[in-house]
């Protein structure tokens, strides 16, 4: 079986994002970037499911400018097989990564794909849900264990209150969550291989997707600063003072 | 304009979240209709047709709704969209999880995590973990919104909506139901709770977590929340986890022991009332987010604040 997992270039989880003093946005000049963590899940997650032998090929795609090569080398150093750039320096809503995943999956025919629950720059957690609706497929989000056989898989949810298991028949949509595994160090004998893995780019514009925004970014301003940074010297000044002011 | 309300609960009771998206609602139009999508949910449907505000009730009942599959949601709620503007749901799990397949479907956008209303168009909510807030315009003809119920107040009571049975729609397709753990607790509801105590990686074990961090939880009759490194190593339940990627709280008092204070920490519990830090490194991050700050090892220090609220009467 093949699985397709897309992966999106972010800001680098560790980078202390900043907004722009124009509001325009957040300050990406000279800021490190990397795979968004949960894609990373979700390509482990697909290596992982190649090395058991449930899966033949693990394709990465993903939607970015020309630098997502460098987030593509790295899914392919991870142990995806090939990979496929469709290359814009628009920054799509999720619903036109959606349909613009759903053109690439109608040429590649996977038997599942394997993606992260939500990336962490937009927060925005619906990519993978739309994508199986536009497909008519499926979807498991936010798994935490992946059962794959040749026509469904078994996936264990993290849902609200605890876990859920549910059978999907495939081809499906499934959106890793944290648990589902610990994504692996490229070693550096896999990162040269990684180079000379084929990487197919094509231009958004040849596929024909309609990728208009809907969304109207008005500004993008600074959340309000907590007056924290207050020490106290022992555990009775902290339940005097909460007393004090009628929290407990 | 008419709003189409998704209601949070579990078969049994509505939640506080379904009041507090109300609320946002509200602020779009005055005609607010609440769904019940469940199994054995009469009792959910009447509490919500009590609602201060709400116009109708529609209730559907199956076992796929009551097993909140998504895929029976986003079916049953797509074509009652045709009689809606909005579609609201509370940002839980289960919301998350079957809003997107609507919107996908009405191929408009999806809205998540709104935390402020501005006109019938526009809204306010976080990225980047909360690091910024952006305000967004939806030129689509629909708005498909999640809502984060904890900065919205809730709707009162004394509301007599009418409820309406409706069919359920159908189904769940290509997905079947297996299983489901769901963990008991007589404890308050994390999300709703209004104090909360969350304990990090250096509990250093389950057992570790349960003596310290429960009978603090006890004594406050608090909820008990974790940071993703206590969860992922199997110290607390999955759903414990607060945080971007986790549940978003903002209770009255949060107790944050052992936890560092990473970004995606912060990203879920900063918009707490009053937070208390217990953790012995003095420069953690914790600390420039907490009112009361204690550089201290917990071992020594839960103890003092247990014997401290016994002496306050508690
Ligand atoms: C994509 C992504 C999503 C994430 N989402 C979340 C999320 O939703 N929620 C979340 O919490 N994290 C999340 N994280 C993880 C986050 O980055 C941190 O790794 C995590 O919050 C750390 O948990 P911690 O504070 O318990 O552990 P640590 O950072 O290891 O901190 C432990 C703290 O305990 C203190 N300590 C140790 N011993 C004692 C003692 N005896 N007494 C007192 N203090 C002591 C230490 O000084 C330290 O500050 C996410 C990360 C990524 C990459």
């Amino acid at each position: 079986m093949k699985v397709l997992v897309p992966v999106k270039r972010v800001i680098d989880y560790n980078v202390k994002v900043r907004v722009k003093a124009d509001q325009t946005g957040v300050d990406l000049a000279n800021v490190k970037m990397a795979m968004n963590p949960f894609c990373e899940i979700a390509v482990e997650e697909a290596v992982r499911q190649k090395e058991k032998g449930a899966v033949t090929e693990v394709v990465a795609v993903s939607i970015g400018p020309a630098q997502a090569q460098e987030t593509l080398r790295t899914a392919l150093a991870m142990g995806a097989d090939r990979a496929i750039l469709i290359q814009t320096d628009q920054d799509l809503e999720p619903l036109a990564v959606a349909k613009v995943l759903a053109a690439v999956i109608a040429e590649e025919a996977p038997g599942a794909v394997i993606m992260g629950k939500q990336a962490i720059d937009g927060d925005n957690n619906a990519t993978g849900q739309m994508l199986s609706a536009l497909l008519d497929w499926p979807q498991a989000a936010f798994a935490s264990e992946i059962v794959l056989s040749a026509d469904s898989a078994k996936v264990t949810r993290e849902i609200d209150g605890g876990l859920q298991t549910v059978d999907v028949a495939l081809p499906a949509v499934i959106t890793a969550d944290l648990r589902l595994n610990e994504p692996r160090y490229a070693s550096l004998p896999n990162i040269m291989k990684a180079k000379k893995k084929p990487l197919d780019v094509k231009e958004l514009s040849a596929l024909g997707v309609d990728t208009a925004p809907r969304l109207t970014v008005v500004k993008v301003a600074e959340p309000p600063k907590r007056s924290g940074g207050v020490k106290v010297e022992s555990a009775a000044d902290i339940v005097s003072n909460l007393k004090t002011n009628g929290v407990i | 304009m008419a709003v189409l309300v998704f209601a949070d609960h579990d078969n049994a009771s509505l939640k506080d979240s379904t009041h507090k998206t109300v609320t946002a609602a509200l602020a779009l139009s005055g005609d607010v209709d609440v769904l019940v999508a469940g199994k054995g949910a009469g009792d959910v449907a009447k509490a919500a047709a009590g609602i201060a505000g709400v116009r109708k009730v529609l209730h559907a009942e199956s076992d796929a709704l009551g097993q909140g599959l998504a895929e029976a949601i986003a079916s049953l709620v797509t074509p009652l969209m045709a009689g809606y503007d909005a579609l609201l749901t509370p940002a839980t799990s289960l919301g998350k999880s079957f809003s997107p397949r609507v919107a996908a479907k009405l191929d408009v956008a999806q809205i998540t995590e709104v935390v402020e209303v501005v006109d019938g168009s526009t809204f306010v909510r976080p990225i980047y973990a909360g690091n910024a807030l952006e305000t967004v315009k939806s030129s689509d003809a629909k708005k498909v919104i999640t809502v984060r119920a904890t900065n919205f107040k809730a709707a009162g009571e004394g509301g007599s909506a009418a409820i309406e049975t409706i069919e359920a729609g159908p189904g769940p397709g290509k997905t079947t139901f297996v299983d489901q753990q769901i963990v008991k607790s007589a404890r308050p509801e994390l999300a709703a709770a209004k104090i909360v105590v969350s304990g990090g990686r250096a509990m250093g074990s389950a057992e570790e977590f349960q003596r310290v961090i429960e009978p603090l939880a006890d004594k406050l009759g608090a909820a008990v929340g974790a940071s993703r490194a206590a969860v992922d190593a199997g110290y607390a339940p999955n759903d414990y986890q607060v945080g971007q990627t986790g549940k978003v709280v903002a209770p009255e008092l949060y107790v944050a022991i052992g936890i560092s204070g990473a970004i995606q920490h912060l990203a879920g519990m900063k918009d707490s009332k009053v937070i208390v830090a217990i953790n012995k490194d003095g420069d953690a991050p914790i600390f420039q987010v907490a009112d009361l700050g204690l550089v201290a090892d917990y071992k020594s220090a839960v103890p003092e604040l247990m014997d401290a609220l016994a002496a306050a009467g508690k």
